[in-house]
């Protein structure tokens, strides 16, 4: 269950944001999840929705809405882009487990496909992202 | 939006105090400190928790024999208990493989350890520093905001130099420095003390090379025994630690 722990900073930065908004009724909340962080999107949404009940300001129990970024890495050295998606199959289980807790590992346990360099950038679908919240003013 | 940020206060408001060992050197004895200072305050019957930070080159995990432990799944990730210390690391998810991490990773690594390890109520966070005043060193200062800085130096002036530095920045961000200590001394010099004083920072004592010290890497209950350790606790005492 650490997606509990990434649900409830969701939550947080949403009452946060809807603080500092001035929003008294959160209506909507959409959440970007990066593939390579690998979250049960079921136990996530649950985590979302129990952290929820009684906060101030209230959030809607259906405001939650999750979008899956796919994962796009790019070679630093060589220039290639690819998915992680692609790569996932090559890993074992302990290396997928560990890029699930910190997805920076990937840079430990994956190389560039084409060149085999360690020196790669996530430029799209890390993790976990707070993308907008809408309320109630 | 990031929304780690938000849930690092609340994983820390349990803890009584965060103690960063740090340096402005590689090389002078800061995990040895960090670790040895755990295991003492352990050993004294306090709640410890100890966070390694350096990513690169992780390696209180070998100073306190940690070998097949890895935190447990809990509303987070809960750190394993050894030798009564709570204790968290890049280690768990690399595998001894090389960690080629680049400044943003860093941080990133950092926010994710801070939001997704539940620490529990503890008496102190010991955290092994990497060495310099890079990315790790801001992101203490910046999310951990209650710590307090023990420096480590050795009595080399090429040493002192860059721990000159970091005391500085410390000093200039008004971060809480409980002192420096002077470690693996092989001669009478008052240089680090005068240097230390000259910064107006406590000049916490000396900790005499131990040329047995080695053979006590990855036995705490050795480690424990060591002249090194006892030249710790006398600094320890004086610190009411």
């Amino acid at each position: 269950m650490h997606e509990w722990a990434l649900a409830e900073s969701i939550v947080m930065a949403t009452l946060e944001e809807a603080r500092k908004e001035k929003i008294k009724s959160i209506t909507q909340v959409i959440v970007y999840i990066g593939e390579l962080q690998q979250i049960e999107k079921e136990i996530f949404l649950f985590a979302l929705r129990e952290l929820s009940k009684s906060q101030k300001p209230p959030i809607k129990k259906d405001a939650f809405i999750l979008k899956t970024e796919k994962s796009i890495l790019l070679c630093k050295n060589c220039g290639e882009n690819w998915k992680y998606s692609d790569m996932k199959k090559k890993l074992n289980e302990t290396e997928s487990e560990s890029i699930h807790f910190i997805p920076e590992v990937v840079f430990v346990h994956t190389r560039c496909p084409k060149c085999g360099s360690p020196d790669f950038e996530i430029t799209k679908g890390r993790g976990v992202v707070l993308s907008s919240i809408k309320g109630v003013q | 939006m990031e929304p780690r940020t938000s849930v690092i206060e609340k994983r820390l408001i349990n803890i009584n105090r965060i103690i960063a060992v740090a340096s402005g050197k590689g090389g002078v004895g800061k995990s040895l400190v960090a670790s040895s200072l755990a295991l003492h305050l352990a050993q004294e019957g306090y709640r410890v928790g100890l966070l390694d930070l350096d990513l690169y080159g992780p390696s209180s995990h070998i100073i306190l024999g940690v070998k097949n432990e890895f935190p447990t799944e809990e509303k987070g990730i809960i750190p394993p208990v050894v030798h009564g210390i709570s204790f968290m690391s890049i280690v768990y998810f690399t595998e001894e493989k090389p960690s080629p991490f680049r400044g943003v990773d860093i941080s990133n690594i950092i926010l994710e350890l801070l939001a997704i390890t539940q620490w529990g109520s503890l008496d102190f966070l010991i955290i092994d520093m990497p060495p310099g005043i890079g990315d790790e060193t801001l992101d203490v200062i910046r999310y951990m905001k209650t710590s307090e800085f023990l420096v480590v130096t050795t009595p080399s002036k090429v040493a002192m130099g860059a721990v000159s530095k970091l005391l500085n920045i410390l000093i200039e961000l008004k971060k809480p420095v409980l002192g420096v200590i002077e470690n693996m001394t092989m001669m009478d010099s008052s240089f680090i003390e005068q240097e230390v004083k000259r910064l107006q920072i406590r000049y916490l004592g000396k900790i005499h090379f131990d040329e047995t010290l080695e053979e006590s890497i990855g036995k705490p209950d050795h480690l424990k025994e060591t002249k090194a350790m006892k030249d710790l606790r006398v600094i320890l005492k004086k610190m009411k630690l």
